[in-house]
């Protein structure tokens, strides 16, 4: 693997095989010494042009753990705030010897621009990239899945017939895009439901079903159910008409949560809007998977960064 | 064939072949077209032998950004002259989004000069709507008017006269110079932050949308205010299906409402954005295939009139970057004639004599320039362009004669290429090759003379 850019391209295979170095990544944080000497001497820069403290020291964990050195260059209060250009910024990290880059950007598809450019010769990962992807999110949503499914059992496991229920502002989520592709490329039932103002415009290529009745989907006794986050900026654009009522119609409310199967798991990408989106009883409950994920976030970026970086790139 | 070729000398053009098929040979002396016929001869005459090419009238382009003043590192007068005449074209339009804005007689003024000056197309100059395209009062349109630019067109492209009481007003007002007001057809609200056309790819590429219903509803609206108040209304850069329904049915209902698209928009879909290379950046954005399709048929039914380029040079770094943070726009002039020759001419839905209505006659009507488009005929002033239908080139960098790079033709493999262009009777580009400004100074010296 040369870049991970989005889930999209990614083949079955190929995200299984993924998710199963994942598995192994896992097993060191169990160890008493929670590092393995693989990235020894390699660099791996973390280049956010958009504030995410949560990705950003996931994946200084994950390199970390690998033994890389971790440079992290946040847009704040750099050069890239005085007008510096993506290709400027660039250039300046192969020049120090980058050999994987982290990007978070804001522009929908700076990652393929930076990975197609020349500009620098390292392994790109897309950490959330405007409203397009976030490739790392959902590999580690579909790892959380199966361990809860299969625990030890999950290695070369996909996600066959698993239906999973992705709640929320979907036009503005790149973690809802990422969750498409990959989830039912891992075979597993996709179905979004929202107010129709934050659906995109044209979904009919979507390889998913579209609600936009939360009640009718709970009824229907989904596997899993992803929240995602309502941002406040949505407030105040005529998305809708304020918070009580989204909360009303497409909040997972405690009686709503109540209604889930019992077996169900409850997702969220995190940060959360306890009250809005989700409640406390549902974010905190045995069913809720958020505090995995985040530690499954560790893992799963581990193996990323692997994969790209370790071993002679050019063979890749 | 004589090599003391002088200025002011007359053209001897054999063996053309004319839009409507026919074999001829043509005479160009004291900048006018003297004769038309076979077998012909004049003393003096610099011959060029013409077998297989095709002879148009001087190319017009009613929508070119020449960016000076104000933007001379992405484009000047002189470059933008000479991107023109590489592409065919005796005459453009420069569009009024300058710095200073091209809002009052004095600006329009020199851009007329500097592109005289320039001597390799007539350089005529649009007028901004409203004061510095800022849409909150008309800018001076009468000065303009009867100044030396003498301007008839007046837009703030890159803008939309969104408020409908002032796109009211200036309909009106320009009716007393038989003006016309060429819209930037684009709804504000609709398509604020948008990024390319909004539909199945937009949602995949999660990109902000720039949907059709914000170009169809601004040209419905201005369609019946142009029939309310019996205006004229040319709208530029026509990019979707919905539009050419609008634009058939205002003509059909009688009003006075032109229309144009661009080379870009007959040739090129929305699918190129996949891999995000803002080389393909543009306003309006480049929509689906039906919308070409639509285009391309409204164009041969006569509902689109004309072909403009929306020529919008920019320097690299403005496209050497994240989709979001690059410019808007595509160099289009040189690349214009084999663009729609690919696009319309190949599909057989056009031929050579629409070809010849759609990039000169008809734009050079609607923007009242005289000395153009008046097609080739003796007694014309000697405005052509010679055209080889069956060279096939793989379109570079070598092609553009302007400053910009940012073609989104290059590496794309075009047909046809300009041979040679002339304007006032002399040569501008020769055996497809741009003459030195050097050479048209002393061209233009002579003609004055």
């Amino acid at each position: 693997m040369k870049h991970l850019l989005s889930t999209k391209g990614l083949g079955r295979a190929e995200a299984i095989g993924l998710l199963d170095i994942a598995e192994d990544m896992a097993d060191v944080a169990n160890r008493e010494v929670k590092k393995l000497p693989t990235l020894r001497g390699k660099t791996v820069v973390n280049l956010f042009f958009e504030d995410s403290t949560r990705t950003r020291i996931s994946f200084e964990a994950a390199a970390k753990r690998l033994s890389a050195d971790v440079i992290n260059f946040s847009a704040k209060g750099s050069s890239v705030s005085k007008g510096e250009s993506l290709k400027d910024t660039a250039q300046t990290l192969a020049a120090m010897g980058a050999d994987g880059v982290v990007i978070r950007h804001p522009a929908s598809g700076a990652p393929e621009v930076l990975a197609a450019s020349g500009w620098i010769d390292a392994g790109i990962i897309n950490a959330g990239d405007g409203t397009h992807e976030h490739p790392t999110q959902a590999l580690l949503d579909a790892f959380t899945i199966r361990r809860r499914l299969h625990g030890s059992a999950s290695r070369g496991k996909g996600l066959d017939g698993v239906r999973v229920t992705i709640v929320g502002d979907v036009l503005h989520s790149r973690v809802a895009r990422s969750n498409l592709w990959l989830l039912t490329t891992l075979g597993a039932e996709v179905t979004f439901v929202a107010p129709p103002t934050l659906l995109p415009m044209d979904m009919s290529a979507w390889p998913a079903a579209v609600g936009f009745d939360l009640d009718a989907a709970i009824a229907a006794k989904p596997d899993v159910i992803m929240m995602l986050r309502i941002q406040a900026e949505r407030m105040n654009a005529a998305f809708f008409p304020n918070s009580r009522e989204y909360s009303r119609r497409w909040g997972l409310d405690d009686e709503r949560f109540a209604r889930l199967a019992p077996a169900s798991i409850v997702m969220h990408p995190g940060p959360m809007n306890r009250g809005l989106e989700i409640s406390s009883a549902a974010a905190d409950s045995a069913a809720s998977t958020v505090l995995e994920q985040v530690a499954n976030g560790v893992s799963v970026r581990m193996a990323a960064l692997y994969l790209l970086m370790s071993g002679d790139r050019e063979d890749s | 064939m004589p090599n003391h070729r002088t200025s002011g000398t007359p053209w001897l053009i054999r063996g053309a072949t004319l839009a409507d098929g026919t074999r001829t040979d043509l005479v160009l002396a004291d900048g006018r077209i003297a004769e038309i016929g076979s077998g012909l001869s004049r003393l003096g005459a610099t011959t060029v032998d013409s077998d297989g090419l095709i002879a148009l009238p001087g190319l017009v382009d009613l929508h070119t950004h020449l960016r000076e003043p104000g933007f001379e590192q992405s484009e000047t007068i002189l470059t933008g002259s000479q991107a023109a005449a590489v592409g065919g074209f005796t005459s453009v339009f420069a569009m009024a989004n300058t710095s200073p804005v091209q809002d009052t007689a004095g600006v329009v003024e020199q851009v007329l000069a500097l592109g005289e000056q320039a001597g390799y197309v007539t350089v005529q100059p649009i007028g901004a709507v409203t004061v510095g395209l800022a849409g909150e009062r008309l800018a001076e349109l009468g000065a303009m008017a009867t100044s030396r630019a003498r301007v008839r067109v007046f837009s703030d492209d890159g803008f939309c006269v969104s408020d409908p009481l002032l796109m009211r007003r200036a309909l009106e007002y320009v009716k007393a110079f038989d003006g016309v007001i060429a819209q930037h057809a684009q709804e504000p609200r609709l398509t604020e932050k948008a990024q390319m056309n909004e539909g199945a790819l937009s949602s995949e590429l999660g990109l902000a949308g720039w949907p059709a219903v914000a170009e169809e509803s601004i040209i419905a609206r201005d369609v019946l205010l142009a029939e309310h108040v019996g205006s004229r209304l040319h709208v530029c850069h026509v990019s979707t299906a919905g539009s050419v329904d609008v634009i058939r049915w205002a003509k059909a209902r009688g009003i006075n409402v032109t229309a144009e698209a661009t080379p870009h928009h007959l040739l090129l879909t929305e699918d190129l954005l996949r891999g995000y290379d803002a080389r393909f950046k543009v306003n309006p954005p480049l929509r689906r295939t039906e919308d070409v399709e639509a285009l391309r048929s409204g164009l041969a039914d006569g509902t689109i009139d004309i072909v403009a380029t929306d020529h919008a040079p920019h320097p690299v770094e403005a496209k050497d970057c994240e989709w979001d943070a690059a410019a808007n726009g595509m160099v289009g002039l040189e690349s214009a004639l084999s663009v729609v020759h690919a696009a319309v001419v190949e599909s057989g839905l056009l031929g050579w004599s629409d070809v010849a209505r759609v990039l000169s006659a008809a734009p050079a009507r609607i923007g009242r320039a005289p000395g153009q488009g008046q097609g080739i005929i003796v007694g014309a002033p000697a405005e052509l362009t010679l055209y080889d239908p069956a060279a096939s080139r793989v379109f570079g960098r070598a092609d553009l004669a302007g400053k910009g790079a940012n073609s989104p033709y290059l590496n794309m493999t075009l047909p046809g290429r300009v041979i040679a262009t002339f304007h006032r009777g002399y040569a501008t580009v020769l055996d497809g090759a741009l003459r030195s400004a050097g050479e048209i100074r002393s061209e233009r010296e002579n003609n004055h003379g």
